[in-house]
């Protein structure tokens, strides 16, 4: 854990389960997010993260469980909760029909930021696209709408982030300074940050603490390092492999062959 | 309901518009060609028929732009949360902290701007190619206006709620929806001429009341005030009902997560 993190709990489920045609995308998944922690969500294709990221966000409802942000129970609270979380991801993009100054003061406004102008301003020099302000979005490099997105995520200087794949499709300079961003809410803010990614050293050099996902279950817990400390896997990237083809990690002895 | 976020969804729309002024040619073109047509071979069959209907045209003219008011608004609605499909924007709303009455909110202001701009045109047209009045309905002009303008937005939000649980396979009801109930609520002809079973079914919709109501006036130059006051009451019934579709739709969609895909396909 980071020296950022504190204990208090600003996301939480509880036993979370989501059924698509009677398959299990998410099974008793339960976890808890700390204030100034940014906890990594790993797994295959199809391991259940963008659907606990949805559900958290209330975009998807469970089929069972409890979810809790700020303390707050999700559903009922939606509004109240969203205003202190933000989210982006590679798969969602502002409108490309309006300039990058224009999409952000519209969620400035959405998101009641004071002095809103100044903010944007801000942000965007944050992610070092301030020269990008008076482009058309929909023109952007990929590389360059995911900063601008995550501009966005910054608007409302939410206490709470969550952030799907947020670095995929971007070269590795780019990754790089993207993780240094998401380190700096972190450490700077006391963000509380979810984050999803495909790419180990994101995880490495970002997360305090990762979850492996395997088929919506929980499969290997805890710091990137220690985790692979407690496997026989010489990396991170190694236990990632070794998951997703046997769905377990071998931290405690194999049970002994069926006869 | 915050109006700081209702304000801030209409300026996303404000500088849609003002970016490409191109998306107005819509609000603009075919009502005028429909306006100029169907005006101009009135005018050819009242003079060349016995004369018999000396109000054809106004009837005919002043349908064409009451229909207009009723059809924009709906557009207002359906149409800017296309807008916010087509652009994948609907995740990000979805995360802010915005109320549904909200973002319905915003819709029904873009609508009132869709209905300036094209009842506006339509208003000059009328004047400069058959010298016609809107004007002669007087004060009865703002009842009619109000009741279309509400009906038009529970149209608008039962098409966005339909294309919300059919996807974009679904999209093309956003200007079909409208003319499901064209030919029975009377725009271009009186109630009287519909079957007698229709008859009923076209006095539960408020807007019957409208027309009927503007063929009344321009006739007699007044009307029954009452039947206004029952489409009123009816509009309220069919908002409520629209809005508690669209929550439901909403909620279904969110149970079984479809709206992420919708709003990332
Ligand atoms: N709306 C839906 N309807 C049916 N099945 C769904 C739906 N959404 C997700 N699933 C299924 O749930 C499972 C988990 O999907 P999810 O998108 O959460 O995976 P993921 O871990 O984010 O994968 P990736 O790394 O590919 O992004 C998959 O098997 C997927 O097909
Ligand atoms: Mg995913």
């Amino acid at each position: 854990m980071s020296a950022a993190a504190t204990d208090e709990i600003l996301l939480e489920a509880v036993e979370l389960t989501r059924e698509f045609d009677g398959v299990k995308a998410l099974d008793r998944f339960s976890f808890q997010l700390r204030r100034g922690e940014v906890l990594g969500l790993l797994g295959a294709n199809g391991a259940g993260k963008t659907t606990a990221m949805n559900c958290l966000l209330g975009l998807t409802l469970p089929t069972s469980g409890s979810l809790y942000a700020f303390g707050l129970e999700l559903q009922q609270h939606r509004v109240a909760i969203l205003r202190k979380t933000n989210f982006s991801s590679s798969y969602v993009s502002l409108p490309g029909n309006l300039k990058v100054w224009q999409n952000l003061l519209v969620f400035a406004r959405i998101y009641g930021v004071p002095q809103p102008r100044r903010k944007i301003d801000e942000l965007l020099e944050r992610v070092e696209v301030a020269h990008l302000r008076d482009r058309i979005t929909g023109q952007l490099s990929a590389g360059e709408a995911t900063r601008v997105n995550l501009c966005k995520a910054f608007l409302n200087d939410p206490e709470l982030l969550m952030l799907d794949e947020p670095t995929a499709s971007l070269d590795p300079d780019i990754a790089d300074k993207v993780r240094k961003i998401i380190r700096r809410a972190r450490d700077e803010r006391q963000m509380a940050i979810l984050y999803t990614s495909h790419n180990m050293r994101d995880i490495e050099e970002v997360c305090d603490r990762a979850i492996f996902l395997h088929k919506g279950r929980i499969v290997a817990e805890g710091p990137p390092a220690e985790i692979v400390r407690r496997s026989t896997e010489q990396s991170l990237e190694n236990v990632f492999i070794k998951i997703a083809r046997s769905g377990e990690l071998e931290d405690e002895p194999a049970s002994p062959p069926v006869p | 309901m915050n109006p700081r976020i209702v304000a801030a969804l209409i300026s996303r729309y404000i500088y849609l518009y003002a970016r490409s002024p191109i998306r107005m040619v819509e609000m603009v073109f075919w009502p005028m060609v429909d306006i100029l047509v169907w005006g101009f071979l009135t005018v050819f069959l009242q003079r060349n028929t016995s004369g018999d209907f000396p109000q054809f045209i106004t009837f005919l003219l002043g349908a064409m732009i009451l229909w207009d008011i009723l059809f924009r608004a709906q557009q207002g609605v359906a149409i800017s949360f296309l807008e916010d499909v087509w652009t994948r924007n609907l995740i990000n709303i979805f995360v802010a902290p915005v109320r549904t009455a909200e973002y319905l909110g915003a819709t029904f202001v873009v609508g009132l701007m869709r209905i300036a701009v094209t009842v506006t045109a339509l208003v000059l047209v009328g004047w400069f190619a058959y010298s016609f009045n809107l004007f002669v309905l007087e004060w009865w002009l703002l009842p009619f206006f109000v009741n279309l303008m509400l009906f038009g937005w529970s149209l608008g939000i039962i098409s966005t709620a339909l294309i919300l649980r059919w996807g974009q396979a679904a999209e093309s009801l956003a200007w079909a929806v409208p003319f499901f109930i064209q030919p029975v609520v009377a725009v271009f002809y009186p109630v009287s001429v519909l079957p007698g079973w229709l008859q009923p079914v076209a006095l539960a919709l408020p807007v019957t009341h409208v027309f009927e109501g503007m063929r009344e006036v321009m006739k007699t130059g007044t009307m029954d005030w009452t039947s206004l006051v029952w489409a009123m009451a009816l509009n309220l019934v069919y908002l409520a009902l629209a809005g508690a579709l669209f929550v439901w739709i909403l909620r279904f969609t969110r149970s079984r997560g479809l709206l992420t895909k919708f709003a990332t396909q």
